[in-house]
């Protein structure tokens, strides 16, 4: 199958006082298209490292990153921006939403970016909150809601530009078992009814188990899984 | 526009303290308008053609006289209709608490070129036929309780009396009305004969204070100043023939420099201002640092949250500001009218535009610096909370 994320060589390295810090250490990784990968390992493995090079968030120090066949570790910062905005969304631990706004302002908010006009950008909306079971709650703010649905919400938001890679960090990392499980069975519907391609950090093995791979990481080497 | 939203929310994330900031901004906008409404007050037309009545004073100042001589020559410019005269006088009544305006005047011309000052035929005659008579605004007749036939002693501060004393005596013949009610400051005067006036003091006679003139085509009012300010150009005595407007306002100038002080006034208000806004800004993008990581996760440019900030600010300082020039517009009227006609405060076009750019130009000036911090974030230290 043809591979969506190409990670060649990859090393980074952190400079912290006097000393360099080297987080990933020569990764090769293949991820194809419509893959569900879970990437496990102990905290400072450099999981969440690797998956901000993936997403086009952070620089590597060596190696190249090819996502939908472009060299993203060769694009400048405005230009890693509008890559972003097209190619990725984004699910954190934490949810990330703007508290100001309501769900469906929150959800509009990548749409801002493009050139869809205000009735498409609020029936895109609908239709990704409609997609995560939410779309009765859409004038509620994040403060209204609870931490399973605020979750969803963000799923909304990383799937309504209809980006072709998730990528999700601890995304069940601060929800009881049940939302937990919500989310992820959320995810693995995008991944199997929409195709789309995602890549989850997480701790938790049943969080993993939910993914088509699991790779582990220990101290910034894949210690499975990996291409050569 | 399509962002409106997000500024707004953003804007009034903590609304409390956004309310706060706003109502500070008003406050200066406010001042600022009055202020400036006070400067233009006291700048007063610079271009007096269409004005009918003009006033011939001493170049140099405002207290130094003119010879009386001046009366005849100034007539004999084409275009002059009539030609009054009056003088300082600075009487006091009683006590100096009781200060008001009084004026030796010369009584038929001075009356036929103010005809906002209404007297009855009779009073009018009284007036002119009696050489100790004087006039007194209702205003002013009412305030000591004045009534036809009163004498009226002034203490004299500048002009003794030749028969040795400092007072003089004054036979109230007429009590004048304004012809409009927003010139019932002019019923605070009072008005006596010049030549009356003139015999009876010890210096300076044959001379006058001002003259007002009356002019027959308003639109030659420009160069019937000139030719009369040319006329006495080169003698120990220039003219200078201006709006009645800008003559009396030369004399609410002698407290100093309007202009210097309200831009100085300004300049302290602004600079707190600045510093006020700007820490509201800094806090406000402060607290917000990893939303805005998020924007930038989601695909926001560097340059598209630097305008993002710069806006949320401008739009800060532009709120607040059209709020206190609105509250301006509403205010001014009400001073206006306290002012009973002496000033005509307005809140000009060129005050909105000027108002308008400062707000702009602070907006930006608060919102620099936390906006280059936006710009500069690095998203995975925001999203990690470093």
């Amino acid at each position: 199958m043809e591979n969506l994320a190409e990670v060649r060589n990859l090393s980074k390295v952190y400079r912290r006082g006097s000393q360099n810090v080297e987080v990933l250490h020569h990764v090769n990784l293949d991820v194809p298209k419509g893959d569900f990968v879970a990437l496990m390992g102990p905290s400072g493995s450099g999981k969440t490292t690797l998956l901000n090079m993936i997403a086009g968030l952070d620089a590597p120090t060596d190696g190249s990153v090819t996502v939908a066949g472009r060299r993203i570790d060769q694009l400048s910062t405005d230009e890693l921006a509008r890559w972003r905005a097209g190619n990725v969304g984004f699910v954190f631990q934490l949810y990330n939403l703007l508290p100001m706004l309501s769900a469906q302002k929150n959800v509009e908010l990548p749409l801002l970016l493009t050139r869809l006009d205000g009735a498409q950008r609020r029936r895109n909306a609908g239709i990704a909150l409609k997609l995560v079971g939410l779309e009765a709650r859409a004038a509620h703010k994040p403060s209204q809601l609870s931490g399973g649905e605020q979750q969803r919400v963000a799923i909304a938001r990383a799937i309504v530009s209809d980006a072709p890679l998730l990528v999700c960090d601890e995304p069940t990392g601060d929800l009881d078992r049940q939302s937990a499980e919500d989310v992820l069975a959320l995810l693995q519907q995008l991944n199997r009814e929409h195709g789309k391609t995602i890549v989850m950090v997480t701790h938790d093995p049943k969080a993993a188990d939910h993914a088509r791979r699991v790779l582990h990481l220990d101290k910034g080497t894949l210690v499975d899984g990996q291409v050569s | 526009m399509k962002y409106l939203h997000l500024l707004w929310a953003s804007l009034f994330r903590k609304r409390a303290r956004t309310v706060l900031t706003l109502l500070s901004i008003a406050a200066a906008f406010c001042l600022f308008g009055m202020l400036d409404a006070v400067r233009i007050a006291f700048n007063g037309p610079e271009n007096i053609n269409g004005i009918d009545r003009m006033v011939v004073a001493s170049r140099f100042s405002i207290i130094q006289s003119l010879p009386l001589s001046y009366a005849g020559r100034i007539q004999t410019v084409p275009g002059v209709k009539l030609v009054s005269w009056a003088n300082w006088f600075g009487g006091i009544y009683q006590d100096e608490k009781n200060f008001f305006a009084n004026f030796a005047v010369s009584p038929e011309s001075t009356l036929d070129a103010n005809p906002e000052f209404v007297l009855s035929p009779a009073e009018r005659e009284a007036f002119l036929s009696t050489r100790t008579g004087a006039i007194v605004g209702a205003t002013l007749a009412k305030r000591f309780g004045w009534k036809l036939g009163d004498k009226i002693p002034l203490k004299a501060t500048i002009y003794p009396n030749k028969d040795g004393t400092n007072t003089w005596i004054f036979d109230l013949v007429g009590i004048f009305h304004a012809s409009e009610p927003k010139l019932r400051n002019l019923e605070r005067q009072m008005l006596f004969r010049y030549d009356y006036f003139d015999e009876g003091r010890t210096f300076e006679q044959g001379t006058v204070g001002w003259y007002t003139i009356r002019i027959d085509d308003p639109g030659r009012a420009e160069e019937i100043a000139r030719t009369i300010d040319r006329m006495f150009a080169n003698s120990p005595d220039e003219t200078r023939t201006d709006s009645e407007r800008a003559w009396e306002l030369s004399f609410a100038k002698q407290i100093g420099d309007i202009g210097l002080i309200v831009s100085a006034i300004m300049a302290a208000v602004f600079f707190t201002l600045l510093l006020l806004t700007g820490n509201t800004m800094a806090q406000a993008i402060r607290e917000r640092i990893p939303e805005l990581a998020v924007l930038k996760t989601i695909g926001f440019s560097n340059r598209g949250i630097l305008a993002l900030v710069l806006a949320e600010s401008a739009l800060l300082l532009v709120l607040g500001g059209l709020l206190g020039l609105l509250l301006t517009r509403v205010l001014l009227p009400v001073f206006a009218a306290a002012s009973e006609g002496r000033f005509d405060f307005v809140l000009p076009p060129q005050t909105w535009l000027s108002g308008v750019g400062l707000m702009l130009t602070f907006g930006l000036a608060v919102g620099l610096a936390p906006a280059l911090r936006a710009m500069r974030l690095r998203i995975v230290d925001a999203l990690a909370g470093h």
